[in-house]
Parts: C-alpha cells; structure tokens; sequence
C-alpha cells in the first residue's frame, strides 16, 4: 500500500517537473520571440538597440557558423572574440546609401560534422545575408552545401582544407590553405633543425589532421612514420616514446586544441628534446597553458602575430580586460590568438562585401564577393580562383619558456 | 630497450587507472546485472569536481592544503554523485527489465556529459598538479611521472583491503550473497538496497582515486575524457569475469598493457577496435573470462 | 477478423498517402505562391524542412532499431555502425566520375570510377534508379555484415549482446577510417557531392527551383520502408519474433527455430539501418566515419524508448519530437538572453539545450517507462475510442 503511494507521489512529481520545466520554456520562448533578434552572446549596449527593432529595415544580419563547445570550442570562441570586438568597434554598415545595424547571429557547430548541417539550417532560417566560419574545416564542408542550397555565401575564416571551397561555390576564405602551410612547415624544419627524419601525429577520422599529415608528406623530402590516435585518446606518452624510439628529428601534429594541451603536457612532462611542430589550431591559449613551467619546444604556423597591427593589439586587450566573459573565452589571459585576428578581418571583410554589394540581395552579395579586397590586420585579402585567399605569408611563432608566450621565430613566405 | 621499457610503464599505469574504474563496474554487474553506463562519466566528473574545487579553495586555504582539501572533497562529492545516481536512477526500476536500467544508465552518461559540457563550456579544463605524484623521476633512462610508479602499489593495496572488507565484514558477507542469488539474500534478510548503495559507494571512491591517478597522467579533462577508459574497463571487467575483483585487476592491466603495445606499433589505428574485438573473442569463447563463475540461466 | 484486417491496412494506407500529399504540398507553398504570402515557418529556408527530413531518416533508423530491440527482443547497440556501412556504401556508388579527382584529392583519385547515376544514363530516370539502388546496395553491405557479424554474436544474450555490437560499430569506424583503405573510403576525409535530397528538386529551365520534392523524396523512401517492417512484423516472421522476445524456450518448443529468427531479424534491421544510412548521407550531404558514434546509437535508443518499445508509431513519432525539439525548439536555451527589461535569464549558456533535453530524457526513462505510446500503435488508439463509444 505504502508502495503505491510512493509510486503515485513519483509519478505526481515527475509530471509536476516536466510541466514546469515545459512552463519555463514557453515563458522564455515567449520572451526571446518578442525581443527578437536579441539573441547575440555578448552583445554590448549597440547592438541589443538594434536587436528591439529586429523587425525593422535597417538591420543586417551576420551569421557566426562557429563551434563553442567540442574539441575546437576553445578556437572558436577566441575567433568569435575578434568578431565581437569589431562589432563592436563598427556596429553600423553603409549599404546602397542607408545604414545598418550589424547583428551578428550564432550558431553553435559543436565541433562536429553531424550537428554543423542543423546549425548551418539554423542561421539560413534566420535570415542571414552573409555567414563567417567556421574555425574548422570539417564542420565548414558538412555545412557548407546547406549555405549553398540557400544562396547564401559564407566567408571561411580559418578553415585551411582544400576541400571547404573545392566544388562549393557559395565558399569563400580569408586564411591560407593546408598544402601552403604544410609546406612552410616543412621548409622550416628543413631550414632550422635540418631534418631528415618527421614523425607524423593526427586523430584518426579527422579531415583536417589527415589533410595536413598527407601534404606535409608529400612535401617532405625525408623519412616520415606517419601514426593516428582514435579520438577521445588522452595518453599521448606512448606516442611520444615511439617518436624518440624512431629517432625523429621533428614530430609534426597538427591536431585539435583539445589534444594538442595534452601532447604539450605529455612531451613537457616526460622532457621531450624533439621540436613539436604545429599547425595554426596550436597557435591557443590552452597551448601556453598546457606549457607553462616545461622546457618542450613548439613552433606553430599561423595567421597573425602580436604587434602586427598596435592599434587593433592594444584595442582588444583593453577590451579584453574590460569585459571578463571575453576574457574567460580567450583563455583567461589577454594574449592574442592569431584567429581572433582573423576573426577580426573576416568580419571587417563581410562589411565591405555587403558595402559592394550595395544590397542585402544574396544574388548581388554573392556577385561582389570575388571582386571583394580589403587589407585587414593580418595582410591583405583578396579572393583568387575557388575563392580561396591570396595569401603567401605565414608567421611561425615558438613557445618561449623563460617568458611563457610566443615569440615570433619567422616569417615564411612560398610563391 | 628503453623504448619498450617506456611501453611497459605506460602500460602499467594505465592498467592500474583501468583497474580502479573496472571494479566499479564488475561489482555493480555482479549484484545488479547491470552494466552501470555511467560510470566512465563519474571517473570524469570526479576530475573535474578536483578542477573546480582546488580553484574555489585556492582562495580560502593557506597554499599547502589546497591540494589535499580538494582530493578530500573530490572524493567525498564523488562517492555522493554515485550514491545519488543509484538511488535517482536505478533504484526506482529495481523490478523493471534490465534492459530498461541500462537505458537509464545511459541516459546518465549522456545527462553527465551534457552537463560537463555546460559547465566548462565546452573547453578542456587543466587538472591541478598533485605535489609528489607529479614530479617526474628518471629509470633507466625513461623519464615519467612519480604516479606511473605508485599506481600499480597504490592498487594493489586497494584490492586487498577490498578483498578484506567482502571476505570478512558483515557487509561483504550481504554483498557476496546478493551476487550469488539476488532474491534469495532477500528473503534471508538481507538489506539489498543497502548492500548496492554500498557497493556504488565503494565503486565511486576507487574512481574517483583513479581518476586522480589517471588525470595526473593526462591533464587535460574534456566530457567526454571518461567514456573511453570507461569502456576500457568494462572490458577488462568482462575479459578478467565480471563479478570477480582479482580478475577484474589482471585484465585492467592486461588490457593497458595491450593498448600500450598496439600504440607503440605500426598498427596504432586500431588500438580501439582491438580492445573491442579482445572483446567480442572473449565473449564468444569463453563469456566466464578467465576468473569467471559459471551461471547458468534459469528458466 | 480478415475483413477489419483488410479494412485497416487500407485506412493505413490511405493516411500514409495523405501524409505525403500533405508533405508535398507544404514544401511547395513558397513555390507556388508569392513569397510575401506564405507564413515564415514554411519558406523554403524554414528550419521545419530540415528537422522534417532528419526526422524522417531518423524514424526509419529507429524503427529499424524498434524490429530487433523491441519485437525480437534482441538488445543491439550496433546501430550507427551499420548506418556507417550503409553511408559509406551509398556514397562510394554515387559520386560522379568527374568529381571524384576532387573528393579523393588526398588519394589522387577513387579506386572505383564509376557512378550508379550515370551508368543508368544520368538525367532524372539515371538519378532515380541510380539513387535508389544505391540505397538498396547500402542495405544489403549492411545486411550482409550483420549476417557475418551475427554468427558469433548472436549466442550472446541480454547485455553481453549490447555490449558486442557496440564493440562491432566501433571496429567498423575504425576500419572505415584506416589510411590504407583510402582509395575506397576516402580514410579521414568526408565523402560529398553525391545526389542527395534536394538533387531531386525539378528545376525550369531559368535554373530556378519548380517543384520541390527533397522532403517529399525521404518520406516516401521512408515511408515504404517502414510498411515493408510492418508487413513483416504482422506475417509469421514476426508472430515467430514476438514469440522469442517473450520467452525463448517456450518459441522453441513450439519449433521456431530460434538461431535462424535471430539471425533473419539482425539482418533485416541491419539492411534497414543501413538504408537509413545511406538516407543520412544524404540528409547530410556528406558521409563522414566520425559522425557515426556510438552516442548516435545512443539518440536512437532513447529515441525508440521515448516512443514506446515495440510500438512502431511511436518510434516515428518520438523521432520528430526528438529531433525537432533538439535542433530546433530548444536552441534558444543556448544563448544568453537578455529580456527588454534588462533582465538576465539565468542558466541560459552555450550546452544548456542539451542539459535540459537529458533531463526530460531521464524523466521519461525513469517516470514513463512506456514512452509515448507503449506497445501500441496509433490505430489501436482510435479503435479503443470507437469501443467505448459504442459501449456506451
């Protein structure tokens, strides 16, 4: 008897959670409908204003297609900083002579393949003219036809596999891409550290380790041993061991942030001597992070480096300071990522393509993208066949142990 | 040599991280049938726990014992979070076909991770150091951390006090009953609910101290960092007899020895499918592992 | 008994029909109909199409799971690795030749240069039967898989059996995704430009979109799909199914031979798994090793619990609800609102969505064990009402 009644009271309270929890939502549902557009993350003052009007002519949205949470969440959020503080910096765009207010609108991609074409329908239904991303390049190509289904062009930030433009022509990008960089990966070691002999390290199943991993073999005049991890591997120190036992003169792993903060931790703690060496995901705070207090050496190829504009360092570190969310997501300290740069650019780009195109109409947006230029804080960009950036400079950065950061080592340019 | 001396270590310690997670899940399959989903994402959140708890209590107590306070408090919040999953989400299908509580187990896992999603926002946490267990010592040329070495000490210690507690407590005694005949031990009097409350109680606090092991191996903690050693040990569990604790430690350290070796060689892409296909070979073959009971199925 | 038999299956079929047309003419409002008059929910660009299409993969791969786990009795968790086989099958028989220099870039090329599409001549009628026995093939690699893979597994029982094709999904990512089967399977890389859903749109000759048909295409996919299990779970086949899943030893006494049912049921579901597979890929315009994780087998399974397990309308049911409040209902959840009065709703953060939908999740699993619908289907409903009134 006692028994029932327990089973009725679980039965009567569960009913009662589920109804709150129903109620909550619709209140809330309720709420975000009548304000509309307001849903941006850390939107300041600007652009909630603009947001209260949503309805309104003079609003242009931007979709933000980035991950912020997954394995490449940390670079997502730190790219999506540069975005926010160039809105921030320029919330209102001249187009066809009437201004706007630049709403950015985001879209969590995970990380992963499958939750990027849902993501993708999410920003095509809210009426974007105009996407930026993503920081990966799996989660680009598995949204990208859904963007192109809908004529609606997106602007790839530092997404660096061919394949994100390749027979996509609503894909556009502001970085390099991964055959360029894998080259100046492999001149650099060539040129410093003289190897004959690279030991390969990529997450298995992964588009843009595997990518990377083959055109540095390609390029690679030398000996390579080439390995995978399967994914969610936490123990690297084995990995690390066979490089030492194969008595390889550089280890090259361009992997996800997540695992890169442990292959830094594994090789600081077991005092590698080998030279890692990086793609632009390590170009991270977490990096740093996971460095801190070793003697491992890291040299990473990348977009940007500090002091390559003062004026946009010196803005965003203040902002970065002012506003603690932004500083949690760049990692808790104010370093520049150099995808926060591009983050920057690409948002300043969107801008002048909206401005060229002199209409919110995709047709004419897409129709002023090619001939779109603009020189942002990371050089000039400028679209070329498949629409792919211009670019021939990369900055390698190495990891300095006595002042824990980056210190620029080079500067590497392939015709 | 070196090189296969460094495997070996690798090996070690991970198995005994595996060992500490697979009693947890044999002990709980030996009295519930039930192949608790959830644990791997318990090993994970006792990391995190330790992540948030040493940065909330570095502000509060003088340096040398915020480390200390922290795995305390970890542990002692993990062995909670398990107690309270038994009894939020098991315990109320207790007569309800297996297959529906290992539905809710994994709707636990996947609760878990979702909420470690949310809480670190998606970005991999750094585990604090542990003083001692961190530093890194040299043998015979292979540098590594003090915590390789201790592992297999520290779990074999922990067996036997283990072992000790079921062979000789009044406690032990009612769990070895409930493994034997769930329904029976019932009618004898035996506080079931009481005896699998322990048994996840104990299973939480080896995670958690293997999850302090593990996680100062591997410092960086992500949600879903506990659902591959998770599994890891289960099939270790499966492959040393579920409901056996000495066998559930041989296969952990088989198994870690095993992953460490295929890593180390030119086969390293299947490290995963191996332990699975270790697995599914041991399931067909001989479904009692290699410390097993026999039981037969009533009718 | 046969008449209202008949009688029902007509009335089946006929609600089907109207489901479709119902489909058909939705996605078509913005088509036929100046843009400015039709409600923002249905323009083409709507996220309702989105979750409509995943939904509808979704259900066929659930039911699928719904044959094996709930009307055979047999606890798989292998699921995502069969829709796995079935993608990658699909979409190594349909990437046109000319693309293939492109998505093979690493590879140099595909070690099979040919394309289902256009050996049967391209055009529409190539892409129709191309696509379809495409999907079909896809289902027989999967089926036959689960045929090798059932001879030794299937001895296991309960849990043990869970925990193996669990085990067998992940070996088959792992091979899937192996460096040396590259020229095949691409290794890492995505497989894409494949026809997918919206290859079936007809389009005028300005190039613009005349008629869609990319929901109206899965559905029906489905939608046969789905009447092929059922007419399965009513033939002796499936009485015999039924009969194992409630008590193995009393079906064989009765001389059902129980390896043989098992076995026929793992390879049924798996040819349907991998058929839904193939119907992923192209919801998803790529097919991917890593997106086919054992978490996806998870969302399935809660997926059929929360519909009813052994109810096959619940399973197409719980599919929509599912993905729909996941991918669309609930994202609001994950970003920080501020409402006009200046207020910060709480708790509102990127991974929120997910925390709550888990949630409700465990209050079904634990509360409502029966799901949405039990082991009933949806006429039962309405045959239980007619019964009452006439009662009265």
């Amino acid at each position: 008897m006692i028994r029932m009644e327990d089973e009725k009271m679980k039965k009567l309270l569960a009913m009662l959670l589920a109804l709150a929890l129903v109620f909550s939502l619709t209140a809330c549902g309720g709420d975000t409908a009548q304000t509309g557009g307001d849903d941006t993350q850390q939107s300041g003052g600007d652009t909630a204003s603009g947001g209260d009007t949503a309805s309104g002519g003079d609003v242009v949205r931007i979709g933000v297609f980035e991950p912020s949470t997954g394995d490449s969440g940390a670079g997502g959020k730190q790219e999506m900083l540069g975005m926010q503080y160039a809105n921030k910096e320029t919330p209102t765009v001249e187009i066809g002579g009437k201004t706007y207010n630049v709403e950015l609108v985001y879209a969590d991609n995970g990380s992963t393949p499958d939750k990027a074409p849902t993501a993708a329908a999410e920003l095509v239904s809210k009426d974007v003219s105009l996407v930026l991303g993503s920081y990966g390049s799996g989660v680009s190509m598995a949204g990208g036809p859904i963007f192109g289904e809908n004529d609606l062009c997106a602007i790839g930030v530092t997404c660096t596999n061919p394949g994100v433009t390749a027979g996509n022509d609503y894909y556009f990008r502001i970085c390099f891409l991964d055959d360029f960089q894998a080259q100046v990966l492999v001149n650099f070691a060539e040129e410093k550290f003289s190897a004959k002999k690279a030991y390969l390290l990529g997450e298995l199943g992964n588009e843009y380790d595997q990518g990377l991993i083959s055109f540095f073999e390609q390029a690679f005049p030398g000996e390579v041993v080439k390995d995978s991890f399967p994914s969610n591997t936490s123990d690297f120190s084995t990995y690390l061991n066979k490089a030492v036992s194969e008595k390889a003169d550089v280890i090259f792993c361009p992997v996800s942030i997540a695992y890169s903060t442990q292959i830094v931790k594994a090789a600081g703690s077991m005092n590698l001597e080998i030279p890692i060496l990086g793609s632009d995901t390590l170009d991270n705070n977490m990096v740093l992070e996971a460095a801190k207090g070793s003697n491992v050496s890291v040299y990473v190829s990348t977009f940007y480096t500090e002091g390559g504009s003062p004026e946009f360092d010196e803005g965003i570190k203040a902002w970065l300071n002012e506003d603690s969310t932004a500083m949690t997501n760049n990692g808790g300290n104010d370093t520049i990522a150099a995808v926060t740069a591009m983050g920057y650019d690409a948002y300043y780009t969107a801008l002048e393509v909206l401005k060229n195109a002199g209409s919110l109409d995709l047709a004419e947006i897409k129709a002023a993208l090619p001939s779109t230029t603009y020189t942002g804080v990371s050089g000039s960009i400028a679209f070329g066949e498949q629409g792919d950036a211009v670019r021939d400079t990369a900055y390698i950065k190495a990891f300095d142990s006595s002042t824990d950061a980056w210190t620029l080592e080079t500067v590497q340019t392939v015709s | 040599m070196q090189y296969a001396l460094s495997i070996l270590l690798s090996g070690i310690s991970l198995g005994g991280q595996y060992a500490l997670i697979a009693i947890g899940y044999t002990m709980v399959y030996g009295i519930l049938r039930l192949i608790n989903f959830a644990h791997g994402d318990v090993f994970m959140a006792a990391g995190l726990m330790m992540v948030y708890l040493t940065s909330f209590l570095g502000g509060l107590l003088p340096a040398g014992l915020v480390i200390p306070a922290g795995l305390l408090l970890s542990v002692a919040l993990t062995v909670i979070l398990g107690f309270v999953i038994e009894r939020a989400a098991y315990k109320p299908l207790r007569s309800a076909p297996r297959m529906s509580v290992m539905i809710s187990a994994i709707g636990v896992s996947y609760l878990l991770q979702n909420l470690a999603t949310y809480v670190t926002g998606g970005l991999p946490q750094m585990y604090p150091e542990i003083p001692g267990l961190s530093k890194t010592v040299t043998i015979a040329g292979v540098s590594t951390k003090w915590v390789t070495i201790i592992t297999p000490f520290l779990v074999v210690a922990l067996v036997i006090a283990l072992t000790q507690l079921i062979n000789h407590t009044k406690i032990g005694m009612a769990m070895r009953a409930a493994a034997k005949d769930f329904e029976t031990a019932q009618l004898m009097g035996v506080k079931l609910n009481a005896v699998i409350s322990v048994t996840f109680v104990i299973g939480s606090f080896l995670a958690a101290v293997g999850s302090a092991l593990y996680f100062t191996n591997y410092q960086s903690i992500v949600p879903l960092s506990g659902a591959l050693p998770g599994l890891r040990a289960f099939v270790a569990a499966v492959f040393g007899g579920i409901g056996s604790i000495p066998g559930a430690v041989v296969g952990a350290f088989l198994i870690g020895i095993s992953e460490s070796i295929i890593k180390g060689s030119s086969w390293s892409v299947f490290s995963d499918a191996f332990t699975f296909a270790l697995l599914i070979i041991i399931l067909v073959v001989k479904p009692t592992g290699l410390f097993g009971e026999k039981v037969t199925d009533k009718v | 008994m046969q008449r209202t038999n008949q009688k029902g299956a007509r009335t089946a079929f006929l609600c089907a029909a109207a489901l479709l047309l119902i489909v058909l003419l939705i996605e078509n409002l913005s088509v036929f109909l100046p843009a400015a008059s039709v409600p923002k929910i249905f323009q083409s660009t709507s996220m309702l199409f989105t979750v409509l299409k995943k939904g509808v993969v979704y259900s066929l791969v659930a039911v699928s799971m719904n044959l094996l786990n709930g009307f055979a009795g047999l606890f798989s968790l292998g699921q995502a690795g069969f829709m796995l086989l079935g993608a990658y099958t699909y979409a190594i028989l349909t990437i046109p030749v000319a693309s293939r220099d492109t998505v093979y870039y690493i590879y140099n090329g595909s070690a099979i240069n040919f394309s289902l599409p256009e050996i049967f001549g391209g055009g529409p009628v190539g892409l129709v039967l191309g696509v379809l026995l495409a999907l079909i093939l896809a289902g027989c690699v999967a089926a036959l898989v689960a045929w090798l893979i059932g001879l030794p597994v299937l001895r296991l029982k309960g849990d043990y059996l869970a925990i193996a094709t669990l085990g067998f999904g992940e070996i088959i990512r792992a091979v899937l995704q192996w460096d040396k089967l590259g020229p095949v399977t691409n290794g890492a890389n995505a497989l894409k430009s494949f026809p997918t859903f919206s290859s079936f749109n007809v389009q005028n000759d300005a190039g613009q979109v005349s008629l869609r048909l990319s929901c109206f295409v899965p559905f029906l996919l489905s939608g046969v799909c789905i009447a092929i299990i059922v007419m399965l779970i009513n033939s002796t086949y499936g009485r015999a199914f039924k009969a194992i899943r409630d008590d193995e030893v009393a079906a064989e006494a009765m001389g059902i031979n129980l390896a043989r049912h098992k076995r026929m049921a793992f390879c049924i579901s798996s040819f349907f798994a991998g058929f839904g597979g193939g119907m992923f890929a192209m919801y998803a315009n790529q097919a991917q090793a890593r997106t086919f994780t054992t978490a996806m087998t998870y969302e399935i399974l809660l997926i059929v619990v929360i519909g009813g397990i052994g109810s096959v309308s619940g399973s197409c049911i719980a599919s929509f609800l599912y993905v729909a409040a996941s991918e669309w209902w609930l994202r609001f959840l994950d970003t920080e609102t501020v409402l006009k009065s200046g207020f910060k709703v709480p708790l509102l953060r990127n991974g929120f969505r997910m925390v709550v939908f888990s949630v409700v999740i465990m209050i079904v699993v634990l509360f409502f064990r029966k799901g949405l619908m039990g082991d009933k289907e949806l006429p039962d409903l309405f045959r239980r009402r007619r019964k009452e009134g006439t009662a009265k």
